[in-house]
């Protein structure tokens, strides 16, 4: 019954989440919408196991597994590129330009 | 949400519609912020009416994990970066304007339009449980032992696996943001 909103709601997220990823410039705040678009991925999961059976919620473990490990990591990486270069503009961060 | 009355299926249809609404709502508001901090509250804003979407879908235990560990601890370590760089000092804005707008909105909408023409696509009616059947299982095994039986059971290898990810990530991101080893 609630499927279909459920998907549409889903890729409404993924979407601003994607928006979100082209408009910024600001490292954390990309990250940020990475994360968005996890979320919206774990709301299809959950939303298509209640048809095809609970090895959606199963993945939606790996899935919020591999947001943390991506977000350390990540957040790593944004510490070491601060120290840097002293911001975490990404306009200002063009090392691997040639 | 197992056998409910016809009144009570419509209370979960109000609140179905409300947490979505605003979960889209804050979402955009979360994208268009300046400063990093409060668009970090704005998406616990919206991993909390995920949860409530997650709640009406029968997915209680994943409801409490998204508050406890995504609200909970990787926004937290989201926030601690923030605040140990300071950098939600004011200043220009980083939001593209122009060209750059032009190109996110306009990949924006298409995206969208794939994602729909994906969710019409028909299930198989050979994949699909019967109405119902999860909430039964849900019901009659509880919330928890429901999704724990498969993750320990025919999920047991990717499960460890993910322990020695998270191993790895945990020495990257020390061997990442230590200044000398």
């Amino acid at each position: 019954m609630l499927l279909g909103p459920s998907l549409l709601i889903s890729a409404l997220l993924f979407t601003i989440g994607m928006v979100g990823v082209l408009l910024r410039r600001n490292a954390i705040i990309i990250f940020l919408c990475v994360e968005l678009m996890l979320n919206a991925v774990n709301l299809t999961f959950v939303a298509l196991s209640r048809q095809l059976g609970l090895d959606g919620q199963v993945f939606v473990f790996f899935v919020m597994t591999v947001a943390a490990a991506e977000a350390a990591v990540g957040l790593a990486i944004i510490i070491a590129l601060y120290r840097h270069k002293d911001t975490v503009n990404l306009d200002a961060i063009n090392l691997l330009r040639g | 949400m197992g056998p409910v009355r016809p009144e009570g299926r419509v209370v979960a249809l109000i609140v179905f519609w409300a947490a979505a609404v605003s979960a889209i709502v804050g979402a955009v508001v979360c994208i268009t912020r300046k400063n990093p901090i409060a668009s970090l509250l704005w998406l616990v804003y919206v991993m909390f009416n995920l949860s409530i979407l997650f709640v009406l879908q029968d997915a209680h235990f994943l409801a409490a994990v998204q508050i406890l560990v995504y609200a909970g601890a990787i926004m937290v370590l989201f926030l601690f970066v923030i605040m140990l760089l300071n950098i939600g000092r004011p200043g220009p804005s980083d939001i593209k304007s122009g060209r750059g707008a032009v190109i996110a909105v306009v990949a924006g909408l298409l995206m969208l339009a794939e994602l729909v023409a994906l969710s019409q696509v028909e299930l198989p009616a050979s994949m699909s449980l019967p109405a119902g059947a999860v909430s039964r299982m849900v019901e009659q095994q509880g919330a928890v032992e429901a999704v724990a039986t498969p993750l320990f059971q025919q999920y047991l290898i990717p499960f460890e696996i993910t322990s020695v990810m998270l191993l790895a990530a945990l020495d990257g991101a020390v061997v990442l943001a230590k200044r000398k080893l």
